[in-house]
């Protein structure tokens, strides 16, 4: 324990930054707060001044739209959640930021891509929806595992008791060149995938929600790769041994366990989950470049610090509140507020986000199964 | 490891054949894959020794020759007795080649069999012809098996020859190499000194050297080298051991020489080389600063761009009369001063929140933070202040009252980089060896010890920020005056990697480092925007970028020029290790023994 006269001197120093955090967070707050009631008060009673101060003329939104963004958030949400399984994974035995996830997540979407492309030319895509989909989905799992392991082989096995931060550059040297590697191969241009089957597209109200086809095949596709990466990482002994490394490597070594197989397997699984976000993500926005996996793998890092790095159910959790949050808080928080054109602000509102989890909770919202010295 | 000496192989057929089919493997997929991303078509159109060798098939050629190297090569243990090298590895790099080659020549079998064009953009006759030299099949694929082969060989072989004639080798290669790649310098520079007659009898009309005057040119390299063999070397290194009176001197005289040519040196230039060195300078002012952030004070900041940003804005808003929201233009001078405000108010206000995060969190949200700056920057919201996505054009230039610096003359905004790099030298010169630059070094080492040995740590990592905060909103505020006009989109995060890569690949934490990396990279290769001396890596620097940056991270994390400290870092176990193998007591004599082997001087390592 520090003595007495270490600590007043300590803290005397660092009031002014703390101050000023203060002043920071007790500013964020009261921005959301002003802005989520003003947005209540439009909604009971719109011509209450309070709820026309900064934004006069809005009425708020009505359930059906709610409901719409709440679905999208959920959606999206979702795959940030898969990308994040990766993120969470690798750091959990790693114990460093493998920035060029987000590559991997785009692999896969370029391979599902190039996949379906061919089979919407020879007329599988409409005709067998559900076994290309199948198809498309296997190849994407492999062609981004393949890219994870590869990637884990050449850039970071050989760095694995250098400095951290060492790395983390390295990752995004590896981010650069696969994004460019892409570019190189396929061109530049925005691929599109094709059209998915009418009954499969069409709306359909369930719950009284209005919920298109696509959106809750995504859901329903990342639940069914959830449910399986918690099976193997829960009850079998391969998810055992990764619980044991990221524990502790050198004591899981000693064990008995193969370190080395282990973080291959945890970059494959990683991968994987990222392929099939891939494929989730083609289907969803249908369209694809070389630069798609940059700002979703970023937004899934911030999924996974939200939900508690580390932290499996955490990663998911955290994606689809990142998620909901980047679509409801524009026109909840910000649309109240008077913020012209929120729908550009989206991506500034989760990387609020991220700011705003560091800033009160560093260990996320679940916190993290992490041993103490790896804490932020 | 119970013998201390290495295997040895009976006989020179003895391999371990599984490693050499893995580097034959390695070396085929290296070299498809440099096929399909279309980098020897593109290159092809530039000559490096004129109808005889373009980039194209020099960038081919390269993959066995380093691979052929790099597979023979042999980990040498201090304290084990290494094997002579021979016959056995010219064996090995022959078979690489050979593999490598074979499988190139499977890529040409394909290319002529199947049409692939759909997906991949670069699967053409165009490179059909490139790899068969438009000699039909047969001949293409014989000529890369023999040529793969004979390059496997030849780069194993480098481990063979006589260190002297390796060296010589390597000098006229590189020699030949910059010659070619520097053709727009080197005439540029002729042509300003009236010397025309000398670029026509080097160079041909196309571009590219002449086969003569390459082989007299090598002719000339090779002698000089062998003249010079080994006194280069003991020059830097009398340099390196003076002291006092004597040393500042010579300093004095290498300061004097660098800033007359500083100043001569672009009158005689043209546009292009004055344009290129302006871009060069811009990012050498943003590595700098970056340098202090990341190299001294070990904060990876991912955000840097924001800084160059917020002072381009600063500049554009306050100087240009179509700025939306400030009416009166200020004197670019004048704005200079606000720049530095704004600058070490975002420097602040970045800095404060990410402070006491660990190093890997603080790169992303600082990540987080360039993103959410540029898009404030291109939203409507701050439109009516910043112009939303249209930007803010019609930057006047600088008046300095003799004299008007913009874009369209680059010469005046090469000095007008010039002054400013020259501060940001100095101060990042005066600041490595003061008070705040040892606190910056001793968190960068370990945080908990620099804040048990009584350093405020959280003031200095901010005075870092804000330091490195100011260095690029100068850069910014020049980079508008010289554009003359400012837009969100010139502010990606790319940029922010692309100072990174320049920063690393130079060596951190050193100014002559950084300096030689933005030359290298910016002057050779270009920047996001900017085109450099090979204009035809266009479209593939940034895959170079990336593969450098985990090259260096691989291979020499301390960079080209590393500063001494930071190599210490970094190689500490090894150097204990290696103390410890000769039986030295770790601690009692490390300065004598280890201090010669921690000074890099960028001439590579030898065994």
């Amino acid at each position: 324990m520090p003595t007495h006269a270490i600590t007043t001197k300590s803290a005397r120093r660092l009031v002014s930054v703390d101050r000023f955090l203060t002043f920071i967070r007790v500013f964020l707050v009261t921005v959301i707060v002003v802005g989520f009631l003003a947005f209540i008060w439009q909604q009971f009673d719109a011509d209450n001044p309070f709820a026309q101060w900064r934004n006069p003329g809005a009425r708020g939104l009505t359930g059906d739209q709610f409901k719409g963004l709440l679905i999208s958030g959920l959606s999206q949400g979702s795959m940030y959640g898969l990308i994040a399984l990766g993120y969470s994974m690798v750091y959990g035995v790693l114990g460093f930021i493998n920035f060029a996830h987000g590559e991997v997540f785009m692999v896969g979407a370029m391979t599902g891509f190039i996949a379906s492309d061919k089979f919407q030319a020879n007329g599988m895509w409409e005709s067998n929806f559900l076994l290309c989909l199948a198809l498309i989905i296997v190849m994407a799992v492999f062609f981004s595992t393949f890219t994870a392991v590869v990637m884990e082989r050449v850039a970071y096995r050989p760095l694995r008791n250098s400095p951290r931060l060492i790395p983390l550059i390295t990752s995004i040297g590896v981010s650069f060149f696969i994004q460019n590697f892409v570019l190189g191969l396929f061109g530049p241009a925005t691929k599109s995938y094709p059209r998915l089957p009418e009954w499969l597209a069409k709306q359909r109200s369930i719950l009284t929600f209005e919920i298109a086809g696509t959106r809750l095949l995504v859901l329903v596709v990342a639940a069914v790769s959830m449910a399986g990466l918690w099976y193997i990482v829960e009850r079998t002994k391969t998810g055992k041994a990764m619980r044991a490394v990221a524990e502790d490597k050198e004591i899981a070594s000693l064990m008995g366990i193969d370190v080395n197989r282990t973080i291959v397997t945890t970059f494959a699984v990683g991968g994987a989950m990222a392929g099939v976000g891939g494929i989730l993500w083609g289907l969803m926005f249908r369209s694809v470049t070389h630069m798609t996996g940059f700002l979703p793998g970023v937004k899934a890092f911030t999924a996974a610090v939200v939900g508690g790095i580390g932290n499996l159910g955490g990663a998911m959790a955290g994606g689809i509140s990142l998620g909901s949050a980047e679509s409801i808080a524009p026109l909840v928080i910000l649309e109240p507020l008077g913020v012209p054109g929120v729908s550009q602000l989206k991506d500034a509102v989760a990387f609020t986000v991220l700011v705003l989890v560091l800033l009160f909770k560093p260990s996320g919202l679940f916190g993290e199964r992490l041993s103490s010295e790896d804490r932020a | 490891m119970s013998t201390l000496a290495a295997p040895m192989p009976s006989s020179a057929l003895d391999q371990d054949w599984r490693k050499v089919l893995r580097w034959g493997f390695i070396c085929g997929g290296a070299l498809i894959a440099l096929c399909l991303v279309g980098m020897p078509v593109e290159l092809d159109r530039r000559e490096i020794i004129e109808r005889y060798l373009s980039l194209g098939y020099l960038s081919v050629v390269l993959v066995p020759l380093v691979i052929g190297w790099v597979s023979a090569s042999q980990v040498v243990l201090e304290g084990f007795e290494s094997r002579k090298q021979g016959l056995f590895d010219l064996v090995t790099g022959l078979v690489v080649g050979v593999i490598g080659g074979g499988l190139l020549s499977l890529l040409m079998v394909a290319l002529d069999t199947w049409n692939l064009r759909d997906p991949l953009v670069n699967w053409s006759p165009k490179l059909f012809r490139f790899l068969t030299y438009e000699n039909g099949m047969g001949f293409g694929a014989g000529a890369w098996i023999v040529t793969c082969g004979v390059l496997g060989l030849a780069g194993a072989s480098l481990h063979v020859v006589p260190r002297f004639a390796r060296r010589i080798v390597a000098t006229v290669i590189i020699g030949l190499l910059s010659l070619s790649v520097l053709e727009a310098a080197v005439s540029d520079v002729s042509e300003g000194f009236g010397l025309e007659w000398l670029t026509d009898l080097i160079y041909a009309k196309k571009g590219g050297l002449t086969l003569t005057s390459a082989f007299v040119v090598g002719a000339v390299i090779a002698v000089v080298a062998a003249l010079t063999d080994g006194r280069v070397k003991a020059v830097t290194n009398r340099y390196r051991d003076m002291e006092g009176i004597e040393r500042q001197k010579t300093s004095m005289i290498l300061f004097a020489v660098v800033a007359v040519l500083c100043i001569v040196l672009p009158m005689f230039l043209g546009k292009i080389m004055n344009e290129l060195l302006a871009n060069v300078g811009l990012f050498l002012l943003l590595a700098l600063g970056l340098n202090i952030v990341v190299g001294l004070a070990g904060l990876l900041d991912l955000g840097y761009v924001a800084f160059f940003a917020v002072g381009g804005y600063t500049t554009a808003v306050l100087t240009s009369p179509n700025s939306p929201w400030f009416a009166p233009e200020l004197h670019f001078g004048f704005s200079l001063f606000f720049v530095v405000i704004f600058a070490i108010i975002v420097g602040l206000v970045i800095g404060a929140p990410v402070i006491r995060m660990r190093g890997d969190y603080l790169a992303i949200v600082t990540l987080g933070f360039g993103e959410i700056i540029r898009l404030l920057f291109m939203s409507d919201w701050l439109g009516p202040y910043f112009g939303g996505a249209q930007g803010i054009t019609n930057v006047p230039g600088v008046d300095l009252g003799f004299a008007m610096v913009k874009g369209t003359d680059p010469r005046s905004v090469f000095y007008l980089v010039l002054f400013f790099s020259v501060i940001a030298i100095y101060v990042s010169w005066r600041l490595q060896a003061s008070r705040l630059g040892r606190a910056w070094m001793a968190i960068r080492e370990d945080e908990q010890v620099a804040e048990a040995m009584g350093i405020n740590t959280v003031s200095a990592k901010l005075m870092a920020f804000v330091v490195g905060a100011v260095l690029a909103a100068f850069s910014g505020a020049v980079l508008v005056a010289k554009v003359g006009s400012v837009f969100p989109t010139s502010f990606m995060i790319l940029i922010s990697i692309i100072i990174l890569v320049v920063v690393i690949v130079g060596g951190m934490g050193n100014i002559a480092g950084v300096m030689v990396g933005s030359f290298v990279l910016i002057g050779v290769l270009g920047g996001p925007k900017q085109p450099g001396l090979l204009q035809e890596f266009q479209n593939f620097k940034l895959l170079i970028y990336g593969m450098l940056l985990v090259f260096m991270m691989l291979k020499r994390p301390e960079g080209l020029v590393p500063s001494a400290r930071r190599s210490r870092e970094l190689h500490q176990e090894e150097f204990l290790q290696d103390a410890w193998l000769r039986g030295d007591k770790p601690g009692i004599d490390d300065d004598d023994d280890a201090a010669p082997l921690l000074v890099g001087d960028g001439g590579g390592e030898e065994e």
